[in-house]
């Protein structure tokens, strides 16, 4: 019990400390890589896909169909998959919001 | 690993020095009224990085940018200007955005003194400049005398590694080359600007020439043992579309020119051509010798990853090409702008006294045509690692076309149109 509410603990504080160590701004930061391609802000500059304003369920699901290479692409597939789930949950709501 | 202990002590400590940093930025920040940020360098990076202070400080720090030209041309997509696909006003864009819709101060100069530890620049007219953090994205320079005979010829002898007059220079040699002529390209040693650039402009002026020119011959003289960027890819598209034009030699390390003749001297064999296009060994932009940093290999910019800012020289940012590379990661105009953001990311964490950012990721896209309209890609992804304090490319991702496309060829126009945006819109 006495072991149990101690790694209760740690992990708590693991999580605050990750929660600390996160830049605020790290979704806004992880999501400017895309738009290169996709736009500033997500938002197209002509002939490619804007991601702005997508629904974040709905991009997720598509990243991880690029990610398990499920879905076929010429070059995202490859890009998915330098991306942790949890960096593309943070692109995929970041791009929602604008 | 830390323990328990050592970990809430060290988190206590950073909020400590944070917060002192903080007072500190804000107390000077206020007394300069705003941080002042001083951008050298229109190009891929400086300019991305100069819209992305602007609009991720909601316009609250002051950006001026220094850059030579008055307007934008780029190096992506220049070779196609040389295969005549493109013109040169296609490449070319205007800084007009930067200023009047993210009110960046442009300034049409060249920074020619820097002032480390007072935090201030000197531009060619006798304009001072002071600044609270410094961004250089200088590009490269050329080192022609480390090839006799090559200094002050790049008009017989073009390099169009730098788009603009070069570019054109360049086009009109090969449109006035007689059919049945030789177009000869040197390459330099690794590292250079654009790993697959020199193989693409062999791919496009090859199929130009046979097009245009028949009879003629396109000799690729690689200083490399081999090809350095999408090999398989670039092997393809010599054997299977260009195997009467092309001719590959590795390991040809160029010695000596004689620029009136177009004959080329390299270690053991000679040759001449109609028209020679030498690309010249490169370092960072000269720029970046007012840092009193020493260079690595005496070439290139060491970087603090995770801010950019140059060891040895506090409050300077330096981006692009310039940098010696963390490993595997290309120096490509797509990573400078990748490069510019984490330094805008980092720069006004620093300015608000927070540390920055810990966990950054870039990434790289680039595509080769391999005539007028088909070509292909290399992609990776590059994360932080925090124990080698450097980018790695993620294992198991990035990669290349399993071959050149239309498709594709429309996706490269489309990725030029959209980071032009990025950068300059």
């Amino acid at each position: 019990m006495k072991t149990t509410m101690a790694a209760a603990i740690l992990c708590l504080l693991g999580a605050a400390g990750i929660a600390q160590a996160q830049d605020p701004d790290l979704a806004r930061n992880l999501a400017a890589t895309c738009a290169n391609c996709h736009g500033t802000n997500g938002h197209s500059a002509g002939g490619m896909d804007s991601l702005a304003g997508e629904a974040p369920d709905r991009m997720m699901r598509k990243l991880m169909e690029f990610r398990s290479g499920e879905r076929p692409a010429t070059i995202m597939h490859q890009i998915a998959k330098g991306y942790t789930e949890d960096q593309l949950r943070l692109i995929a709501e970041f791009f929602a919001k604008q | 690993m830390l323990n328990r202990r050592e970990f809430v002590k060290s988190i206590g400590a950073m909020a400590a020095s944070a917060t002192a940093l903080g007072a500190f930025a804000t107390a000077q920040a206020q007394a300069r009224g705003g941080a002042h940020v001083v951008v050298v360098g229109g190009g891929y990076g400086g300019a991305t990085a100069a819209k992305y202070l602007r609009m991720w400080s909601n316009g609250a720090v002051r950006v001026t940018l220094v850059e030579r030209e008055r307007s934008f041309v780029s190096c992506p997509i220049s070779n196609l200007v040389v295969a005549g696909v493109r013109q040169l006003d296609d490449i070319t864009l205007s800084y007009d955005n930067l200023r009047s819709k993210w009110g960046v101060e442009i300034v049409t100069g060249e920074v020619v003194a820097i002032d480390v530890a007072r935090r201030q620049m000197q531009l060619a007219d006798g304009t001072t400049l002071n600044y609270d953090r410094a961004v250089l994205s200088p590009g490269i320079d050329f080192l022609p005398e480390l090839i006799e005979g090559l200094a002050g010829n790049e008009e017989l002898l073009p390099h169009a590694w730098k788009a603009g007059p070069q570019t054109a220079l360049l086009r009109r040699q090969l449109e006035a080359m007689e059919p049945g002529g030789v177009f000869a390209i040197h390459i330099p040693g690794v590292p250079y600007r654009c790993p697959p650039g020199p193989y693409e402009r062999a791919c496009v002026a090859a199929h130009y020439l046979k097009t245009h020119k028949p009879g003629s011959k396109l000799i690729l003289l690689d200083t490399n043992p081999d090809i350095q960027s999408k090999k398989g890819l670039f092997m393809t598209a010599f054997n299977e579309l260009y195997s009467d034009v092309i001719e590959y030699r590795p390991s040809s390390t160029l010695r000596r020119v004689d620029a009136q003749a177009r004959r080329l001297e390299l270690e053991f064999d000679t040759l001449e051509a109609d028209v020679v296009n030498v690309i010249p060994p490169m370092r960072a932009g000269r720029i970046v010798d007012q840092l009193g940093v020493p260079l690595v290999n005496d070439r290139w910019v060491d970087v603090e990853w995770l801010s950019l800012e140059v060891k040895g020289a506090p409050n300077v940012h330096v981006l692009g090409d310039a940098l010696f590379p963390a490993p595997a990661m290309p120096k490509s105009g797509h990573m400078a702008n990748q490069h510019a953001k984490v330094a805008a990311a980092a720069i006004l964490n620093l300015l608000a006294g927070r540390e920055p950012n810990p966990t950054p990721v870039v990434m790289n896209t680039c595509y080769s045509f391999v005539d007028d309209g088909s070509a292909m890609h290399v992609a990776s992804v590059h994360q932080y690692d925090v124990e080698k304090q450097t980018f790695l490319a993620v294992e198991g991702s990035g990669g290349v076309s399993t071959a050149a496309s239309h498709l594709e060829g429309q996706y490269a126009l489309v990725w030029a149109k959209n980071v032009w945006a990025d950068m300059l819109a």
